[in-house]
């Protein structure tokens, strides 16, 4: 009997099993708690998840050739790219017929401006056909081979048509292979040419200044949280305030107020040449380049720092440190040995926080940066705002948040994200 | 033995006097000499200053004023990383990143012992706490008993002649307490060790101390054996303090040959011993300590002076009987009798006699 009952599944009073009753007196309670949080989720994901989603797509995304350009993406595919010899009169046939489509439909100048990404100079040559095309008739004005070379001498270029093959396919790896500084050709991915690469030093730029910004902040930011850890209440009160005196003004403010402290007519180089450290003609350059942003957004983000380390700072009794010292440790060694390694969760977190803040600031380095400051972000909104290469701008976007990830994931591996307070 | 030999002191607070803000002293002129090898509580209400005058020993308050000796030598501007004092903290305060072993060891790496060593120390303080099988465990993979021990451990592994402790046993269950205050007096009077205990647990301070002080308002109230301590309590507050105690208010009637007569508020006349009254007319409050009451008249010595009481309340105990009396216009008196095969036991609203001794019925301040 006792045997028997524990191998059967247990039963609850009125005789079904005791797992779906269970979870029938659940359900209702998970129902209510779904419908609470809906509003948010719904949010969530109209205005957060869907339109990163559509923009990472952008990245891979390229049916505008094959819509634009149909019957030429058609006869095309036939034509063996790396022999060296132009397509045949049906592929230049095709492409008029396509040309005269796009271009009653107002449509050529964005496939123009497309493939101008892979090759400059096609927009002018699809913008001087296209304007020809219009007038023809495809049916008896043939043939087209000798009449495009005519209009334009670059329909005699094998790269042209090379171009077009290359890029018709629907979806593309083009435009990652741009973002680190190659190019899809029709033998294969290959490096950019030495004056358009500026990508991966500005990828390698943007890893090499938040790691600089981060460990000024882990150096700046350290002692005030010792302090506001350690600190009688009121004191401690009156510091919180100060750190946070940043976050109730403007970004834009404070950016704006580096940029007069920093310039060569500015605050600092004024106090130094008046201090005679400096000649008049010597005045530093600390705005527009690599300095600028590193003054401004280590300013920015020393509270990101500051608040995990504080938070994990205040968690630590004083009396690890008494017993150190009563064990006979200096105030260096108690400090080194017992006080430091408890706090090291907090500079992982703040550590984190404001690398992964770093990596994709734009608003900074775009005001102090000039050129030789600026990071990835602001490439990407150059892509964005001025050239519209929205795919380009979409990898580069895409290739920044898999590196925070894998930064991410790689931490969590190391340090275990559970060690991480971020609010004590 | 020792502590004969006052110019031995070994621990020594001269006029000592502590103030935080500048306004109220937490310690007042607090003079205290500990000879070695005697292990010294200190006990008293929270904010009574027992923890100040701690960390004033162990280096982490500074005195105000006066002077803090160890072994003849001032120590008020050593650091208290080269006073060479083993501590026991509140929380027992080990360190959390570090393994049982390696708390140990931090002690003795800071000494720069070699490894063998330390490795040797460590062994034997483990051994001593019988915790060997622990080495490798961290500090939040221990019970409380254990973790108590290591520290306690961890305080002894660099042979300190004078060992601190805060409150060690405060987060201990009733039974462990109890078991550890034995291991720790154990302990130190077999390595020799002089200990200052801190505490406001009362059991604690009698069952383990050669002597405590007691702590109130910043000054040392009584120092005295547990047994001085209980049996003659030099004021009011250590008598309240220390133990379950009767109090009677009354005015001095007559002082004469080591007796005060004292005419008690409600009219009775009983006798007592001055302990610190000295003129007559003078308000008194008259401490009686419940198990020397005697119900029985007949035991009593003669001549004494007797009470009517009501009993209001009896309560068995099992060892003890605990009755609350109404005596003197006081509802609070209880008395505490043995449970033996001749004791009788009381119903409310049963009126007796009850007397005492006059030595153990002392005449303290009001």
């Amino acid at each position: 009997m006792v045997s028997n009952s524990s191998t059967n599944v247990l039963l609850s009073a009125d005789g079904t099993p005791l797992k779906k009753s269970l979870n029938r007196s659940l359900r209702q309670q998970k129902l209510r708690a779904l419908l609470l949080i809906a509003p948010l989720l719904i949010f969530i994901l109209v205005a957060f998840i869907m339109p990163i989603v559509s923009m990472l797509s952008r990245s891979v995304e390229n049916e505008l050739v094959g819509k634009t350009l149909p019957l030429t993406v058609q006869s095309i595919q036939s034509w063996d790219a790396l022999s060296g010899e132009l397509p045949d009169e049906s592929v230049y046939k095709a492409f008029a017929q396509d040309i005269q489509n796009a271009a009653k439909a107002k449509v050529h100048t964005k496939v123009a401006l497309r493939l101008n990404y892979e090759k400059s100079g096609i927009a002018s040559l699809f913008k001087k056909t296209a304007r020809k095309a219009k007038k023809w008739d495809i049916e008896t004005d043939g043939p087209f081979k000798e009449k495009l070379i005519k209009v334009h001498k670059g329909w005699g270029e094998v790269e042209v048509w090379q171009t077009i093959k290359t890029h018709s396919p629907a979806y593309t790896s083009g435009y990652f292979l741009n973002a680190v500084d190659m190019r899809k050709t029709a033998q294969g991915a290959d490096w950019q040419p030495e004056d358009k690469t500026i990508l991966i030093k500005l990828f390698q730029r943007t890893l090499i200044m938040s790691l600089i910004i981060t460990f000024s902040c882990i150096i700046l930011g350290y002692p005030v949280a010792w302090l506001l850890a350690n600190l009688p209440m009121r004191q401690a009160n009156l510091l919180m305030i100060l750190v946070l005196l940043p976050f109730w003004t403007s970004l834009l403010v404070r950016t704006s107020a580096w940029k007069v402290m920093l310039q060569q007519q500015g605050v600092i180089n004024d106090v130094l040449v008046q201090l005679s450290l400096i000649s008049d003609e010597g005045r530093l350059i600390m705005i527009n380049n690599e300095i600028g942003t590193i003054v401004a957004m280590t300013h920015i983000l020393l509270p990101f720092m500051i608040l995990p380390m504080y938070s994990v700072m205040q968690t630590i009794p004083p009396s690890y440190l008494r017993a150190a010292k009563s064990l006979g440790a200096t105030n260096w060694t108690a400090f080194w040995r017992v006080y430091f390694p408890q706090s090291v969760p907090g500079i992982g977190a703040g550590s984190i926080l404001v690398f992964i803040l770093a990596i994709g600031y734009y608003i900074t380095p775009e005001i102090v940066g000039g050129t030789k400051g600026v990071f990835i972000s602001n490439r990407i909104a150059y892509h964005i705002l001025k050239s519209l290469n929205w795919g380009l701008a979409a990898a580069l976007g895409t290739i920044l948040l898999v590196a925070v990830l894998i930064l991410y994931w790689t931490y969590d591996k190391i340090v275990g994200i559970d060690n991480v307070k971020l609010g004590g | 033995m020792a502590r004969k030999n006052s110019k031995s002191a070994f621990v020594k607070f001269e006029r000592v006097q502590k103030s935080y803000d500048g306004e109220t002293l937490v310690v007042k002129d607090l003079n205290l000499e500990i000879p070695k090898g005697e292990f010294l509580t200190m006990l008293g209400p929270s904010g009574s200053g027992k923890t100040t005058c701690l960390m004033m020993l162990a280096g982490f308050e500074t005195a105000t004023h006066g002077e803090i000796m160890l072994n003849g030598i001032s120590i008020n501007n050593i650091p208290p990383h080269k006073r060479g004092i083993g501590m026991v903290f509140q929380n027992y305060a080990l360190f959390p990143h570090m393994s049982v072993a390696e708390n140990l060891s931090f002690p003795l790496e800071v000494r720069k012992l070699d490894k063998t060593t330390r490795e040797e120390k460590v062994n034997r303080a483990l051994d001593m706490v019988e915790m060997g099988d622990f080495k490798g465990r961290r500090p939040a993979q221990l019970s409380g008993g254990q973790q108590q021990r290591i520290a306690l451990a961890r305080a002894l592994v660099f042979e300190p002649e004078l060992v601190l402790m805060d409150e060690p046993l405060g987060a201990l269950d009733k039974q462990l307490r109890e078991k550890m205050q034995f291991e720790i007096t154990a302990l130190a009077h077999r390595l020799g060790i002089t200990v200052v205990y801190v505490t406001h647990d009362q059991t604690e301070a009698l069952t383990m101390s050669d002597r405590v002080a007691v702590f109130n308002d910043g000054r040392i109230q009584q120092l005295a054996t547990p047994d001085q301590l209980y049996e003659e309590p030099e004021n009011s507050f250590v008598a309240q303090f220390i133990g379950e105690n009767n109090t009677l208010n009354g005015t001095v009637a007559k002082l004469k040959n080591e007796t005060a007569t004292v005419k008690l508020d409600s009219g009775e006349v009983i006798d007592c011993k001055p302990v610190n009254v000295s003129t007559v007319g003078e308000r008194t409050q008259v401490s009686i300590r419940p198990e020397r009451v005697e119900l029985n008249k007949k035991r009593l010595p003669p001549g004494s002076h007797t009470l009517t009481a009501e009993v209001l309340e009896f309560i068995y105990m099992g060892d003890v009987f605990r009755t609350r009396l109404r005596v003197a216009g006081s509802d609070d008196f209880i008395v505490k009798t043995r449970n033996s095969s001749d004791q009788v036991r009381l119903n409310p609203g049963e009126k007796i006699e009850i007397g005492w001794s006059p030595s153990c019925c002392r005449a303290l301040d009001a």
